[in-house]
């Protein structure tokens, strides 16, 4: 992916203030940042760091108190369907059926039916849930319920997909599918994927590029292209040597901040 | 956007375990039944015990409730004046209660949905009812009569006054505790503004707004004595006041137990229907 090309998704200058029981909380200072399209981005860092709040800035759910977030050159003001957002804890509608919650989004715009219809069908298929079209939320595993979240968004033409921690309760091996199933996506539909967490690892595994953030007040701290060839082997020394100067990165940015 | 570029399944995910169906063996199902009517029996065998054959007894025994009950209902043992008049009586209560609950829910609701969701309808009308609902429906009995007259239109105010709170508190309730992340997953899938109300509130706060229907309805055949001492001529609350007035104590039990089995019924019905409509709710299904 060439540099020149027009990015995706430009932050610039982007700072965010709370006002928290009258006191002023900076949750994010002066941050920059540039998105090419099919990029996987993970951000990554401690809690306080800011990235769920550059995230939801991304996702149109808060505005930057300075600087600007753009998306193809355009503000974002509010959000929008391309850009869809998997949150961690689901965010399904519980009333609506496997079916019906990926059909949501394309039915809440107007769609025709039979067009709903046939974009439904597909992405129960793409992430495998056929057997469970007509289940309820509450019905299925946490892994089941986040494929849905996933083909929610894709079923919705996004083109941005925001994930916030999205495997972080899920348990070791339901996490270890997701993430291939994820990159298989990402691989087929070229995708651009900004994905939070706070495992090294999840990272270094998914990203092209991973960003290091760090707390008080939440900022970019450095960013690091991941090389390695896909699929990734996370025993190997290469993924150790990366993993290690991450894990670096990440403790020095706590250092800084305990002195 | 390229997500439909070659498009082929992943291997379908792993199947979850099934939940064990609530199947539970005849010996269970015989027990529970058992128990179910102990608790009755003993009473019925209590009652009888204590009022069977004592001369002056003010409460009759069961047996002579069930002769009078039958008389109630298809007359030819005493034929008096209340001899088969249970239909006219349960019709009348039935179309009060019903016709009370229905308007209580006409108004109830819509009001309920704006008060939850729209803040200068809350500011404006809350503070009123949170003064205005505890005011019991006998004390609104004597107001209810200058206001509607005597007779069948006070007791309809009444049951519609009996079964509006539940309603509006748990419908205010239901909207008011919408998860906030549903309506950003609906913003971002592109349902933003008042479309939000009908695809995401209003299904939302079902399983509340269905509490507060049961709860109204179950008020409004509580009320529905009170609501009959206004001076109708018919109706269950009625026939229980005349036949107090007689000490015909047998038709007041009579009175209770047909209220008593009516509001069951209806009760039923409506669960029945949450069952069908809540399917998607782990409290509800």
């Amino acid at each position: 992916m060439a540099d020149t090309a027009m990015p995706i998704v430009e932050i610039k200058g982007v700072s965010k203030q709370f006002e928290l029981q009258g006191e002023r909380i900076e949750a994010l200072r002066d941050a920059h940042l540039s998105l090419h399209k099919g990029e996987f981005v993970c951000l990554i860092g401690a809690s306080g760091c800011g990235k769920s709040t550059l995230l939801r800035i991304l996702a149109g759910f808060e505005q930057p108190t300075r600087g600007e977030a753009l998306m193809w050159g355009m503000p974002i003001t509010g959000p929008a369907p391309a850009r869809g957002m998997v949150f961690q804890d689901y965010g399904l509608f519980p009333w609506l059926n496997v079916r019906r919650n990926i059909g949501f989004g394309p039915a809440s715009r107007g769609r025709p039916a039979a067009e709903v219809r046939e974009t439904v069908e597909r992405f129960i298929a793409l992430v495998g849930l056929q057997r469970f079209a007509e289940a309820y939320p509450h019905q299925l595993s946490g892994g089941m319920k986040q494929r849905v979240a996933i083909a929610r968004v894709l079923a919705n033409d996004a083109e941005l997909v925001l994930m916030d921690e999205p495997f972080g309760a899920l348990d070791a091996m339901t996490r270890e599918r997701l993430q291939d199933e994820l990159l298989e996506i990402w691989r087929r539909t070229g995708l651009t994927v900004v994905f939070v967490t706070h495992s090294i690892e999840e990272a270094i595994f998914l990203a092209d590029r991973v960003v290091v953030m760090s707390p008080g007040p939440g900022r970019i701290d450095s960013e690091m292209r991941i090389a390695l060839p896909r699929p990734r082997d996370v025993s190997a020394p290469e993924f150790n040597d990366i993993r290690r100067e991450l894990g670096r990165k990440l403790h020095s940015n706590l250092a800084r901040k305990a002195a | 956007m390229s997500a439909t570029a070659d498009i082929t399944p992943l291997p379908a995910a792993p199947a979850a375990t099934p939940a064990p169906l609530a199947a539970s063996p005849p010996a269970h199902r015989l027990r529970a039944a058992l128990l179910m009517f102990a608790f009755p029996v003993g009473v019925l065998v209590f009652w009888h015990l204590a009022t069977y054959g004592r001369k002056y007894s003010l409460i009759p025994p069961p047996s002579e409730v069930a002769i009078e009950l039958y008389d109630l209902a298809f007359g030819g043992i005493y034929d008096d004046a209340f001899s088969q008049t249970l239909h006219i009586h349960l019709l009348a209560s039935m179309s009060r209660v019903y016709g009370g609950f229905a308007l209580a829910v006409a108004v109830a609701l819509p009001l309920g949905l704006m008060i939850g969701r729209i803040p200068v309808v809350r500011q404006l009308l809350d503070p009123t009812f949170q003064v205005l609902r505890p005011i019991p429906v006998t004390a609104w009995l004597p107001l209810a009569m200058i206001m509607f007259g005597l007779g069948p239109r006070s007791a309809f105010f009444l049951v519609f006054l009996g079964a509006f709170y539940p309603v509006l508190v748990n419908t205010i309730f239901g909207v008011r505790s919408v998860d906030p992340r549903l309506f950003e997953a609906a913003s971002m899938l592109g349902c933003q503004g008042s479309a939000q109300f009908f695809r995401v509130v209003l299904p939302a706060s079902l399983p509340a707004i269905f509490t507060g229907l049961r709860l109204g309805l179950g008020f409004a055949w509580v009320v529905i004595v009170v609501g009959e001492m206004t001076g109708v001529q018919t109706g269950l609350g009625a026939i229980i006041m005349e036949a107090r007035q007689l000490s015909r104590t047998e038709i007041v039990i009579c009175g209770m137990i047909v209220i008593g089995i009516a509001g069951f019924i209806t009760d039923r019905l409506v669960l029945l229907l949450g069952r069908r409509l809540l399917r998607w709710s782990p409290g509800h299904g």
